[in-house]
């Protein structure tokens, strides 16, 4: 599942791509590729580029320099509905959710399903319930009552919902904009049973995080973000959990900093 | 429907208050003719016309904008009526016509604004108000030399809009019926279609909204024109029935509308409310107002239970849903 090439053209991949915002470079020749059925981690602190890569993989700033690539063919997002049109599917934190809104009406924000012509033009609500129960069973999620508002699910459900509604609506690749950070640990792990899940049924996930145990116990590659610089990229083999840990932190910083409060 | 379902409804406190209101002056007025049915009239009568206003009131509260504008535009469209067919001479469906034009540009000219700067609606139709109000009063200063205008009743084809806006059913009026059904329809766009399902996320979420293809600006300036349309329609009904208009019609109907839709459930910061909720604000206002006249108190006298059942009621509503919202996780 993790080969390099999987012998097909990788369903998105960035071909060093530089942003600059103004004299600051936010991202500087980073590369990373996804395919099918497979779960990249992009690893980096706080202002390593992180927010900036979800934006440019997701058709919000074109690249300054490099390209982005679907199936192997050179792209150029002109919107973010361009890009969900080729099928990547950017999961931002907020979700995209109205929290007082009942969660088949969320599921469908924006795409709703009518019946009727004219002015009796109307929402199907029954059918979208169907779709909506039939989607979360798949991603493991049994609810009751679908008329319930967002803000009263967990937020692993939420999450769910908000991924499975990407994968409805033709998602091939799934950017996760940090999805187990406001969690607590149960969610967590819930929530990354959720991306397993995607990865189960096809989907190439990109999930972006700051937390190296999260990414470690999914990962199938881990790309390691610092400064918009990719610091390089391991496979789960070639990488074990404390080197990530180590990795990620700065290593010999937080070696230094331990030091220092030991002194003191 | 459960009844937690029905506890965390937007309308279960102006429901609670409407019939408390009702008990309240059916023992203290009704032996002076609050139970009558001529009583039972007058305050739906009221109702009526608050009510349509505060339909779209309520729409565009819950898409997390506010009309302060309607006031005025009432007085602008009921004076347009007048003008055009008493000055101009215009048969009094080309008057109702240009005013309905008129408050389409002005509703337009709200959402233009508030969607283009992004300045707090609050802020645009508070300037609107007064805009209008002044050049409602300026103009007919200027064409007639007074602030009221009469004789609408030799108006080609009044006779016919008598009957549509201003008529009776037995003691009850017409305007009842355009009640009932503008209410029907919101509710029903609301809740039954796609601008309805967007009209809660404009308020609830607009940055999902719009990342989810949303047109939030083209859903905001469309009920900033609703409003502005039910307004002219309410003007007219009045125009038509006292056969002329005075520049400060509608003054304060803004703030009337604002506290049925809120008395209704709706959120003052958008993404939760309910038509029937403030169809039910707009029936205790009416009743209110006419039930302190019948159990005898000076009239003057009715604001002062007005505001204090809207606070009351408000806080009914968010003590019970906060705690049905606990009690659901």
């Amino acid at each position: 599942m993790n080969q390099e090439t999987n012998g097909k053209a990788p369903i998105l991949e960035a071909d060093h791509v530089t942003k600059r915002f103004g004299r600051i470079t936010a991202l500087e020749d980073v590369s990373m590729r996804v395919h099918a059925s497979e779960i990249l981690c992009v690893l980096g602190d706080n202002g390593a580029g992180k927010s900036t890569l979800i934006k440019t993989l997701s058709g919000v700033h074109p690249p300054d320099e490099g390209r982005l690539l679907v199936d192997g063919e050179p792209v150029r997002f002109s919107s973010p509905r361009d890009a969900l049109a080729r099928g990547i599917a950017t999961v931002y934190q907020d979700l995209a959710m109205v929290p007082m809104l009942s969660v088949v009406r969320n599921f469908f924000l924006g795409a709703e399903p009518t019946r009727g012509v004219g002015p009796l033009r109307r929402l199907d609500l029954r059918e979208a319930e169907e779709v909506v129960r039939v989607e979360l069973g798949r991603m493991g999620v049994e609810l009751r009552d679908m008329s319930v508002p967002v803000s009263a699910l967990s937020g692993g459900q939420r999450q769910a919902l908000a991924i499975a509604r990407a994968i409805h609506f033709g998602a091939r690749v799934l950017v996760l904009d940090e999805p187990t950070s406001a969690l607590g640990v149960k969610q967590a792990g819930i929530v990354l049973r959720y991306v397993m899940e995607a990865r189960a049924r096809g989907c190439g996930v990109i999930l972006i995080t700051h937390n190296p145990h999260h990414a470690h116990m999914v990962g199938d590659r881990f790309t390691i973000l610092s400064r918009g610089r990719c610091e390089g990229t391991f496979t789960k083999a070639e990488i074990t959990r404390d080197e990530l840990v180590r990795r990620m932190a700065g290593g010999e910083e937080l070696e230094q900093l331990q030091h220092e409060l030991r002194a003191s | 429907m459960s009844v937690r379902k029905w506890l965390v409804r937007p309308e279960l406190g102006v429901v609670a208050a409407v019939v408390a209101a009702w008990l309240f002056f059916a023992v203290t007025a009704g032996d002076s003719g609050f139970l009558t049915l001529s009583g039972t009239a007058s305050y739906l009568a009221i109702a009526a016309e608050l009510g349509i206003l505060a339909a779209p009131v309520a729409l565009l509260m819950i898409a997390g904008e506010f009309d302060l504008s309607i006031g005025s535009t009432m007085a602008a469209s009921g004076m347009t009526v007048a003008l055009c067919t008493t000055e101009l001479g215009w048969p009094l469906w080309a008057g109702i016509a240009a005013a309905a034009a008129l408050a389409a540009c002005v509703g337009l000219v709200n959402g233009l604004i508030v969607t283009r700067t992004r300045l707090p609606s609050f802020i645009v139709t508070l300037g609107t108000l007064f805009i209008l109000a002044g050049g409602t009063i300026g103009t007919t200063r200027l064409i007639t030399g007074r602030t009221q205008v009469g004789g609408l009743e030799d108006a080609g084809g009044f006779g016919t809009a008598q009957k549509l806006f201003a008529g009776q059913i037995g003691p009850f009026s017409i305007t009842l019926l355009w009640w009932v059904g503008l209410t029907a329809l919101a509710t029903w766009v609301l809740v039954r279609t796609r601008p309805g399902n967007w009209i809660f996320a404009v308020g609830g979420a607009p940055d999902a909204a719009r990342r989810l293809g949303i047109p939030v600006d083209r859903v905001k300036i469309l009920l900033f024109m609703t409003t502005a349309l039910a307004a002219c329609l309410v003007a007219t009904f009045q125009t038509v029935q006292f056969r002329g208009t005075d520049v400060l019609r509608g003054t304060g109907k803004e703030l009337e509308a604002i506290l049925a839709a809120v008395l209704g459930g709706t959120l003052l910061t958008g993404g939760r409310g309910s038509v029937i909720g403030a169809a039910c604000g707009a029936l205790l206002f009416g009743m209110v107002q006419q039930g302190i006249v019948f159990s005898g108190v000076d009239s003057d006298w009715y604001k002062v239970f007005l505001g204090a059942v809207l606070i009351l009621a408000v806080l009914l509503n968010s003590s019970v849903q906060t705690r049905a919202a606990e009690a659901r996780r």
